[in-house]
């Protein structure tokens, strides 16, 4: 127990002394935590449009008028034929292209329907499928305008519509900030716990003082638990100055309890240093430890359910997903955060975290020899 | 004599793959005794030195070191041990004496033991007041110096030292041999490798490895007087001639 205290008090004298790990620590996630929110948004907003208007009649006008006024579209282009909008799409000035054919009016009028065409610039998948999306429902909602119009007392309505009434539960705005910061926030809180870790040991393979250290008495749990604590403290403390920024900068608290949080991640981060740990067991340098890491953290953060639903991936890669701590985390945040979850409800996720800390940590462990072979 | 050995090796051997760097190799080294271990470089010296440190799990052979077998009983021989490896071991960016705080306080002493070690330390190396300098701010030949009296700090029954005097100046270096004759005064048994060879006359015996294996051992006059040279270097220029390998 005393050796323990004694390498502790060494961790974080060294940690103390150097400045620019201290900085990189604490403004590296507040700078993150502000930027990345608002980068990180799948909310589509100013599509070029270009408009090939060949019938250019009060309908036709009224409806890219109603476009326009969405505010999700841009008029870039308004062109008489619809090679003249393509090119505009091919000059990457639009993104889309409405075609409204001639005698629009006059066959919506008399034939009850007309055709519109719309062709989007699918080299941005994302921006295409979304702003077709919202070209189709806006003049659906057109359609419904002009149809009411016409048919102000009908004596039976003709064309029955189901209407979707929709209410979007525990992000009732659907703000995406408030999907988007705590799981960013796992992501620093995982990559503290690696990658800092890992880099701490193996800096001491490097530099020797490890061989030191080995033909010590010291005990090989002594020597990683009083690598681990420090992390560990940091990594909460880094998570402490996230859950800070989320509640004054956006407003952000949990609906559950800030305990719950803590209680989940104290839990998580052992996972997570045990990863980084085992990342250090096998690294020589520390470039090596931080170009595995940097691989790692990659997968993890991209297969972790904060940009792309875990449930929309394919099925192997839904194992994957399951087999990654960070995925846990992330779900756990958004519950504790959004739906007020409780320990209970988190049972599960726990278990799990306390699987991965079980196998990281002792593949660490079974492979950190004080002796070579 | 048979008791007071404090390291016994017998047909210690080490292999990496079909490459034998240790080829075995016996030898005993006695209590308070300096005791100096020659080869030129990839000799093998730091392969054996590993293995009686408990660093390197030997291939075959038999060793003890400080009355412990060096197979089973690698965590004993560790707190009975000084080490202090070619690289530079200290933390430079931890204080003086916070460096140690650090090693005295692994070994087990109690904080009043610390207390009084490090003044006595600090006496000794004549830098008392720089306690709260850092290491990284020392001249090389001081840092060398603090390493050895801090692998010493625990008063181990053996010190290993691997070129502990690599890179330092000639009055540094017989500065820094002082202390280890004052260490062996006082009862603890240096093992040293280096490859200066008026170093090498310093030592009570010395041991010459060339390719994995020990070619002579003896104190210093006898082997002048065997090989019919004049200096260790005369002796060490014959048998290192005999090396097929080199690094």
């Amino acid at each position: 127990m005393r050796t323990l205290l004694i390498l502790l008090r060494k961790e974080l004298r060294q940690l103390r002394r150097d400045p620019g790990i201290m900085r990189i620590l604490f403004i590296m996630p507040t700078v993150q935590l502000l930027i990345l929110p608002f980068a990180a948004d799948y909310e589509i907003k100013n599509i070029n449009l270009a408009v090939v208007d060949q019938d250019h009649s009060e309908y036709s006008r009224k409806m890219i008028n109603k476009i326009v006024s969405s505010h999700y579209f841009r008029l870039t282009d308004y062109s008489p034929t619809f090679d003249k909008g393509l090119d505009a799409i091919e000059r990457e000035k639009s993104d889309l292209v409405l075609e409204i054919p001639a005698q629009f009016e006059r066959d919506l009028v008399k034939d009850n329907e007309a055709p519109l065409f719309v062709a989007a610039n699918a080299i941005n998948g994302i921006k295409a499928g979304l702003g077709t999306a919202y070209m189709q429902s806006i003049i659906q909602e057109y359609n419904q305008d002009i149809r009411s119009q016409w048919m102000q007392m009908p004596k039976f309505n003709d064309q029955p519509t189901i209407e979707i009434a929709s209410s979007d539960w525990y992000n009732p705005h659907m703000n995406y900030k408030v999907f988007m910061v705590p799981g960013i926030l796992v992501m620093l809180v995982t990559m503290i716990g690696s990658t800092f870790a890992a880099s701490n040991i193996v800096r001491e393979k490097e530099i020797g003082t490890i061989e030191q250290i080995n033909v010590s008495p010291i005990k090989k749990a002594e020597f990683i638990l009083g690598k681990l604590i420090p992390f560990w403290l940091l990594a909460l403390t880094v998570l402490t100055l996230g859950l800070i920024i989320a509640r004054f900068v956006y407003g952000i608290a949990p609906l559950g309890h800030y305990l719950t949080i803590y209680a989940f991640a104290s839990i998580y981060l052992l996972a997570v240093l045990g990863l980084g740990l085992l990342m250090s067991t096998y690294a020589q340098t520390q470039q090596q430890s931080m170009l595995v890491s940097f691989f790692i953290t990659m997968i993890f953060n991209l297969m972790g359910g904060l940009y792309t639903p875990i449930e929309s991936m394919p099925v192997w890669a839904q194992w994957i997903a399951r087999l990654n701590p960070v995925s846990y985390f992330i779900e756990v945040m958004r519950m504790v955060m959004l739906k007020g979850s409780g320990l209970g409800d988190i049972k599960y996720h726990i278990l799990a975290v306390l699987g991965f800390a079980a196998v990281f940590n002792g593949w660490a462990i079974l492979n950190y020899k004080k002796r070579s072979g | 004599m048979e008791n007071d050995k404090v390291i016994t090796a017998h047909e210690l051997t080490k292999k990496f793959g079909h490459f034998i760097a240790v080829d075995h190799i016996s030898f005993d080294v006695h209590k308070g005794e300096i005791f100096g271990f020659l080869g030129a470089n990839g000799a093998g010296k730091t392969t054996a030195m590993r293995m009686l440190c408990g660093l390197s799990l030997p291939s075959s052979g038999k060793a003890s070191v400080a009355g412990f077998d060096v197979y089973k009983q690698n965590e004993q021989i560790k707190k009975n041990i000084g080490y202090m490896s070619q690289k530079f071991s200290l933390y430079e960016d931890l204080t003086i004496g916070e460096n140690i705080d650090f090693y005295a306080g692994i070994y087990g002493l109690s904080n009043k033991q610390i207390k009084e070690k490090k003044n006595d330390l600090l006496n000794r190396l004549k830098i008392s007041g720089q306690e709260k300098t850092l290491v990284r701010d020392l001249p090389l030949g001081w840092k060398q110096k603090l390493a050895f009296s801090i692998a010493i700090i625990h008063n181990p029954a053996i010190v290993f030292l691997d070129e502990p005097t690599g890179g330092v100046d000639p009055i540094t270096r017989r500065e820094f041999w002082s202390l280890i004759y004052e260490a062996s005064a006082g009862g603890i048994t240096a093992f040293v490798t280096t490859h200066y060879m008026d170093e090498a006359e310093y030592c009570n015996r010395v041991s010459v490895m060339v390719d994995g294996r020990i070619e002579a051992l003896d104190t210093p006059a006898n082997l002048m007087k065997n090989f019919s040279t004049d200096s260790m270097n005369g002796v060490f220029l014959q048998l290192a001639r005999k090396a097929l390998r080199s690094e």
